[in-house]
């Protein structure tokens, strides 16, 4: 369950904000957000996963208060819509990092790789680098690393967006059935109404810095 | 790169560039020419020369090595951290690259006269030791590996640091298992960079360390040395060998810079 509650925030030097957000999204929910360039939709993302911090209000997770918590403990997963592999990192080496930061050992990170390598059929590419992969390949890899962390939310800021119409409906499909698979809360970001129609459980809009329900 | 067609604009360009490699190009065919095989062979079996070789090598690589040490986390916090005054700090670090290099050598024997100086050098001799000469050229090579790295850190996308943050990294997690991988090339080339400036440093060394042979004294010191006594051709000679060692340093650069 994620809440964010009476979130303001002021973009430095510019007359741009967000302005007592509130954001209600139950447990195991694939919510989308749309909303035009510009609205904001990315820096409360940011916000979420405590990439930057609200001027005021308050940021849960599971009806804990993570509003000061460093990213590494809201349990908070997050595909920034360039996907940021780690460009010096083969795909096994991606997708085994968050494991490998909590310390787990190499046969468990070794079982942890194999088996979402497996589930979202990047097998082939795990001595591969990023620069080597396509658009598609990276997505998956890029799912795969956030999911590696086990979240209990996942953050997703337009996944679709560089992906071709063919690919775009076999990687929606692999979203909403990760999403199930893993009981995740998903926040997918997204302008296009298409998206939301498909894969949305709920339906928000982010307009004039407020949240309205669709 | 797209192929360009050949117009009139391009050729100019050429010619500049290449009337100023001809200027450096007839420089050294003099400088070669100046000097014998038979001079250059004295020169560099003299036992003088060798050592102050070997104490060049030493301690380029011990002052680019600290240079660069510096260098990560500075230019890492000016890249990535915003902070009242922060252009202000970037302004003052490019200081010791203004600086005459005279002035460096004063300002640091004047510090190592003071109360604190002092104190330092009761643990760690400096004033006209070998110390003194990795000090004099970390303190000028320190600048050119912050501006170098500053470089490397701002073209390097903050994204796969902040989905490290997520992953279960802290700030310095993020820097030592993403940033630094993907800075590679970066640290490479401020090395050299560092390096090769360690080794082209002469006024500081000169003030704060001296020149005293089999001591202190390093290849462009052997250099004055050899001119302040009439021997030019031996001045040519170490001349060239640090030419030949700055080359294979833009050598290396290139090739790690290909390889990495």
């Amino acid at each position: 369950m994620i809440r964010l509650h009476q979130i303001c925030w002021q973009a430095p030097g510019a007359t741009f904000a967000l302005q007592d957000v509130d954001l209600y999204v139950p447990s195991c929910t694939y919510a989308v957000l749309m909303g035009n360039t510009g609205s904001g939709k990315t820096t409360l993302m940011e916000i979420l996963c405590g990439l930057q911090r609200p001027t005021s209000g308050r940021v849960e997770v599971n009806g804990v208060d993570v509003t000061d918590r460093e990213p590494r403990h809201r349990d908070i997963g997050y595909l920034p819509q360039d996907l940021a592999l780690f460009p010096a990192m083969k795909v096994a080496e991606q997708i085994g990092f968050a494991p490998k930061v909590r310390g787990k050992g190499a046969e468990a990170i070794r079982e942890i790789v194999e088996g979402l390598a497996d589930e979202l059929g990047i097998k082939h590419l795990l001595e591969r680098r990023p620069q080597n992969l396509s658009g598609g390949e990276k997505q998956r890899v890029a799912l795969a690393r956030a999911l590696a962390a086990n979240p209990a939310v996942l953050l997703l800021d337009e996944p679709l967006s560089a992906l071709d119409e063919t690919r775009r409906d076999d990687v929606a499909q692999l979203l909403k059935t990760l999403q199930r698979r893993h009981s995740l809360s998903v926040i997918h970001v997204t302008h296009s109404r298409t998206e939301a129609e498909a894969l949305a459980d709920l339906r928000l809009s982010l307009r004039d810095g407020k949240i309205v329900e669709e | 790169m797209r192929k360009q067609r050949l117009s009139l604009f391009w050729i100019l360009l050429a010619a500049v560039c290449a009337l100023y490699l001809l200027f450096w190009g007839l420089m050294l065919v003099a400088t070669m020419a100046y000097t014998s095989p038979e001079a250059w062979w004295e020169a560099l079996t003299s036992p003088q020369i060798r050592y102050a070789t070997q104490l060049s090598i030493w301690t380029s690589t011990a002052a680019a090595s600290l240079a660069l040490l510096l260098a990560i986390p500075i230019s890492y916090l000016l890249s990535r951290f915003e902070f009242r005054g922060r252009s202000l700090v970037d302004a003052a670090l490019d200081i010791p690259i203004v600086l005459p290099p005279m002035v460096v050598g004063i300002c640091l024997i004047i510090f190592f006269q003071s109360k604190i100086g002092r104190a330092i050098e009761q643990v760690i001799p400096l004033t006209y030791q070998v110390g003194g000469v990795v000090l004099a050229q970390f303190t000028v090579a320190a600048a050119f590996a912050i501006r170098s790295m500053r470089g490397t850190f701002d073209q390097l996308s903050p994204r796969p640091e902040d989905v490290a943050l997520t992953l279960g990294c802290s700030r310095f997690g993020a820097l030592w298992r993403v940033a630094l991988p993907s800075a590679r090339r970066g640290m490479v080339a401020a090395f050299c960079i560092s390096w090769a400036r360690s080794l082209g440093e002469f006024g500081p060394i000169l003030v704060f360390a001296g020149s005293t042979r089999m001591k202190t004294e390093v290849l462009p010191t052997t250099v004055w040395l050899e001119m302040s006594v009439g021997n030019l051709e031996s001045a040519v000679a170490v001349s060239m060998l640090m030419i030949a060692l700055a080359v294979a340093v833009l050598i290396v650069v290139r090739v790690s810079g290909e390889r990495l």
